[in-house]
């Protein structure tokens, strides 16, 4: 390497300073350096050098040098240079770690991911997340070697600058800290969760972004198309995160509204021009600034759309076309007539809807771009977009300030047309084909298109505006029709999927579990029959038991002036102050009302291999125990004249829970509910959370006063696939609190005597113990008349 | 002998007739069929029949019913007094004796057994039997029985039954139309038409959303409790919020929603 090939002798110095040979680095050193001189201080450029020096000297070749080398002036401008040893910190720990390829991956995404932090103790926690990351993900043998490299972390990188744009800093910690706790012990699973590839890597994804989802704002957005629109329809969202290149815009047709399934508030601080939606112009003189307190705050403050109003604008605008709007045929239209008319039509709708809601103009105004009068070229770009956008502006906004004088001409008259009434668009559309017509320039036919500040996010795509008589190859649909594979064969119902509850982070794992659902096969009723013949006499204590039940929903209601009994207590004391003079108390009588009992009441039954077993002191097996007991209860409680419902669950992993409809709400305790209760089996394991969740779906569409649950099981929760074995208690916990405060009383009869250790952390102390499994058949139904008293 | 200038509506109340109720009901009073008012709260029944009893010049005796109303509460009881009892007249017994109006407000909160002691006034007998007392009260020739009931969030459990339901005329009231409503917030309270077509508009949104979270819409009633906030200077956003939203949910949702509307209306 000569000095010589640099033409300023500094240069050469700093060439020396980096000493190295890679001819990639030489190819792009002196732009690199003149960037760095630009944005760093001396002291700075020296740290840079010092650092391209070590990091060429690690011995992983050009690439990460490279990397660093254009990356790092960026960097350094978006964050600080001072962050510089900490990226070295890093860099290092990697160095010293099976990890080393990841170094380039790092480098070559440090920038756009300062740009996105922005600040020093932002990239800080980055870099923390990162070694955190890398250290739980690297093998080990033996616990002594770190030997593997960890498989997601290069993944990691690829997608960081990604992530960050749709999460915090904790919701990226939080996403990699599901994908750490869940696949770190599978190395191909957590590259497919670290590049995005498997399906709960972007549920999780979803769950942590930021911004307003639809899903929670739903209810919202339906209350305001009923209320201010007295319009209604599905919401469907679609999904933001993934399409990149081509983004989706809102639309609807006869299925419904789609939606974006996110938006963020809009935040432009103070008369920003240029980039983005909005501008000066919604601040500097909007026709009526709203008083302070306003949603909008404008004027100097910046602008501020939350993410709802943003769903609420485009809710708006599509009622507008639902209202107004009529679709034209598009055939005889050019594409540049067609956007025209879009444009124009949009306005229209908007001015209607402001006339509507005159808040909505401030909305509007705080979404709509302010495209720069002068941003387009026309001599190099096709502005035809540019004018539309200033066009739509115009149309909306009185203090537009365009000088133009076709748009101040065509602005006139457009609000003429709209002073007359509504107008439509058939009208609008013959002034919109004359606006193209009157501006048209050659260089509107350019490829280059000017796109800045002319893409109007919150209005749909129009598609309902026009009626092709020929098939074109414009239209296009985001959901592909779906054909089920032949051979494919749909059996039952579809699962229902439940999420699970994840003790050790504190989340849920979304959609975890699938819940098979089927009526239970039927076997012979007289089986039960005979099950209940046999506990006849417990059957006449029962009776005993209900009757006395029976009689207690009256209740006396005292202190009343006209009843049906005298109240002896009370006659007497008046008496007494009449008597004395006083005056008397005149509500001496006292009258019954009836207290109706109303509680519905869901049984639901673990068959889990266990109960295959025999219970201690009995040759019975606990399920034929179970039969008996369940019997009885049936029996009784349909003495009662509760609705009740009986299922039983049992679960092959997560992917498989099967929950088993023996008795139905509706259904009597007839043959056909004895036939099923007399094919009860039992098999596989305990997964309890999910089939109590389902359970409660079940029953919280009762209507019932109270609500109960009874939870018959002989074991702990466990699966197959449930290596931890708190994960299940824990998840069953949380069902427990769910169903709390879905006003459903949860209560667990367990057969198993070891209970005592976990089966208070599941239900608190909503729980029974039936330690002489034996006895079951006789306490079970007495236990549910004591809870029922 | 009770005085019966105590229960005449002295000055002429401000009702807005929306077709021809008025028309019908001096019909029904001068054959003195019973009267039953239906419609949600706050759209103007009571205000009717005041002015109806203004406009016929009659007495008018109100009873607000509730769940802990007794029959002698309309019939009349004996008191105790220290040399004995003392029979007082109920209210129905009175407007029976004296030849008023009798207004029976939301009549369903009272108990069914209750309800029945108006039976034997509302048909062609036109009496009421005094049972403790052992009197039979031919009802004065100017006595009429009215009603009035909101159908709108009754329970199963509350309702008139037929047996009382078909002894009645009935009008059926919904809030006005949104020029008429307008009008009347108007007229009420002396704001300017503009702004109380604003009010209105922002209690239709709340109309709109009955049966998806709100079990009755912002009445005629509370808008003019708007306006009046409005007119006392209170800022219209906040007199809206005040007397509009917050009485009437404490679903967040819906709060926000037609919050929100007050913004996009108040603009």
């Amino acid at each position: 390497m000569t000095e010589t090939e640099y033409q300023h002798p500094l240069m050469a110095a700093y060439w020396k300073q980096l000493d190295t040979r890679f001819p990639q680095v030489e190819e792009v050193f002196e732009d690199c350096m003149a960037e760095a001189l630009s944005v760093l201080t001396p002291e700075g450029r020296d740290a840079y050098l010092e650092a391209g020096r070590v990091i060429g000297k690690l011995g992983r070749g050009a690439e990460p040098m490279l990397a660093f080398m254009e990356e790092w002036p960026s960097t350094a401008k978006a964050v600080s240079e001072a962050a510089l040893p900490a990226v070295m910190a890093l860099i290092q720990r990697m160095q010293k770690s099976p990890n080393g390829r990841a170094i380039a991956p790092f480098l070559q995404t440090l920038a756009p991911v300062a740009r996105r932090l922005a600040s020093a103790e932002q990239l800080q926690h980055y870099l923390d997340i990162t070694l955190d990351f890398m250290e739980r993900t690297t093998g080990s043998i033996h616990g002594h070697h770190t030997t593997f490299p960890s498989p997601g972390l290069p993944e990691f990188f690829a997608q960081a600058p990604a992530l960050l744009n749709q999460l915090t800093l904790v919701g990226l910690k939080n996403w990699v800290e599901y994908g750490i706790r869940n696949y770190g012990t599978h190395p191909e699973r957590q590259k497919d969760y670290f590049s995005l590839q498997s399906a709960d890597s972007r549920a999780v994804l979803q769950r942590e972004r930021h911004g307003t989802l639809l899903v929670d704002v739903e209810r919202k957005l339906d209350l305001y198309l009923r209320g201010l629109w007295q319009d209604s329809d599905h919401l469907v969202p679609y999904s933001t995160a993934f399409d990149e290149i081509r983004k989706p815009i809102p639309y609807y047709d006869k299925l419904g509204i789609r939606l974006p399934d996110v938006q963020d508030d809009l935040i432009l601080p103070s008369p920003a021009s240029g980039g983005g939606a909005g501008g000066e112009g919604a601040s500097a003189g909007a026709p009526s600034p709203g008083p302070v307190g306003h949603p909008l705050p404008l004027a100097g403050e910046g602008i501020f759309v939350s993410g709802l109003d943003r769903y609420r604008a485009t809710l708006a605008h599509i009622v507008g076309h639902r209202r107004w709007s009529e679709a034209q045929i598009a055939d005889n239209w050019s594409p540049f007539q067609r956007m025209a008319v879009e444009f124009f039509e949009d306005c229209r709708i908007e001015t209607l809807l402001i006339r509507e809601y005159p808040g909505l103009r401030t909305l509007f105004l705080a979404l709509h771009p302010k495209p720069v009068e002068s941003a387009c070229d026309p001599e190099t770009t096709s502005c035809l977009r540019h004018r539309m956008a200033m066009l739509s502006r115009a149309l909306l906004d009185r203090d537009h300030g365009y000088a133009d004088a076709d748009l101040l001409d065509y602005v006139q008259r457009f609000h003429a047309i709209m002073e007359a009434g509504a107008s439509s668009t058939k009208d609008i559309a013959a002034l919109a084909l004359s606006y193209v017509a009157k501006t048209r320039r050659q260089s509107d036919q350019f490829a280059k298109v000017h796109f800045d500040d002319t893409v109007v996010d919150y209005r749909d795509d129009n598609r309902q505006l026009w009626k092709f008589i020929e098939e074109g190859d414009e239209e296009e649909a985001f959901d592909q029709e779906r054909n089920i594979e032949p051979g494919e064969e749909i059996r039952g119902l579809p699962p229902r999927h439940y999420p699970e509850w994840d003790y050790s982070s504190q989340t849920y794992r979304p959609d975890w579990v699938s819940v098979y659902e089927a009526l239970h096969p039927s076997g012979n009723p007289a089986d039960i029959d005979r099950l209940l013949a046999k506990h006849s006499a417990l059957a006449k204590q029962l009776k005993k038991m209900l009757d006395l039940l029976k009689p207690q929903d009256k209740v006396r209601i005292r202190y009343q002036e006209e009843g049906s009994e005298l109240d002896l207590d009370v006659a007497i004391r008046s008496l007494i102050d009449f008597k004395g003079g006083a005056t008397p108390d005149p509500r001496i009588n006292m009258s019954h009302r009836t207290d109706g009992r109303d509680i519905a009441v869901m049984l639901l039954l673990d068959l889990s291999e266990s109960l295959n077993e025999k219970a201690g002191g009995s040759d019975q097996t606990i399920l034929e125990l179970s039969q008996e007991a369940v019997s009885l209860l049936a029996w009784a409680i349909e003495k009662l004249g509760d609705p009740f419902a009986i299922a039983g669950f049992h679960s092959n992993t997560r992917h498989d829970v099967r929950y088993l409809h023996i008795k139905g709400f509706g259904e009597h305790f007839n043959d056909d509910v004895k036939a099923r209760l007399a094919a009860m089996e039992a098999g596989y394991s305990t997964r309890m959370g999910a089939a109590m969740r389902h359970t409660a779906h079940y029953l919280g569409a009762r209507s019932a006063d109270k609500k109960l649950m009874l939870i018959l099981t002989d074991g702990r929760p466990s699966d197959v696939d449930a290596h931890d074995e708190r994960l299940l208690i824990e998840d069953a916990r949380q069902a427990a609190k769910e169903l709390d405060q879905q006003g459903i009383f949860p209560y667990c009869i367990s057969l198993d005597p070891k209970a005592d250790e976990y089966v208070s952390d599941i239900f608190g102390r909503q729980y029974t113990v039936i330690d002489h499994v034996e006895r079951l058949p006789e306490r079970l139904p007495q236990l549910f008349m004591a809870l029922t008293k | 002998m009770i005085d019966k200038d105590q229960y005449k509506v002295e000055q002429e109340p401000f009702y807005q007739q929306q077709k021809n109720e008025v028309a019908l009901y001096e019909a029904a009073y001068r054959n003195r069929l019973p009267v039953m008012v239906k419609g949600p709260t706050g759209c103007g029944k009571s205000r009717f029949i005041e002015y109806m009893a203004w406009k016929l010049n009659k007495p008018l005796i109100t009873v607000a019913c509730n769940e802990d109303m007794t029959a002698s509460d309309l019939v009349g009881r004996y008191l105790l007094e220290a040399n004995g009892t003392r029979w007082l007249d109920g209210p129905l017994t009175t407007a029976a004796r004296i030849g008023a109006i009798c207004y029976l407000d939301e009549i369903v909160e009272a108990r069914q057994d209750t309800t029945v002691v108006i039976h034997p006034l509302t048909d062609h007998r036109r009496t009421l039997p005094l049972d403790k007392k052992g009197e039979l009260i031919h009802a004065h020739p100017d006595f009429q029985l009215v009603i009035s009931y909101n159908p709108g969030y009754q329970t199963l459990m509350k309702d008139l039954k037929q047996s009382t339901k078909q002894r009645f005329t009935a009008f059926d009231f919904d809030y006005p139309d949104a020029v008429l409503e307008a009008q009347i917030v108007a007229k009420e309270t002396g704001m300017d038409e503009a702004v109380a077509a604003q009010l209105v508009k922002i209690g239709g949104v709340a109309r709109s959303l009955k049966g998806h979270g709100l079990d009755e819409g912002i009445s005629t009633r509370l808008l003019v409790y708007a306006a009046t906030l409005i007119k006392d200077g209170v800022e219209p956003r906040d007199a809206c919020r005040m007397a509009l939203v917050r009485p009437i949910t404490d679903d967040a949702d819906i709060r926000e929603t037609l919050d929100h509307a007050i913004d996009a209306t108040f603009a």
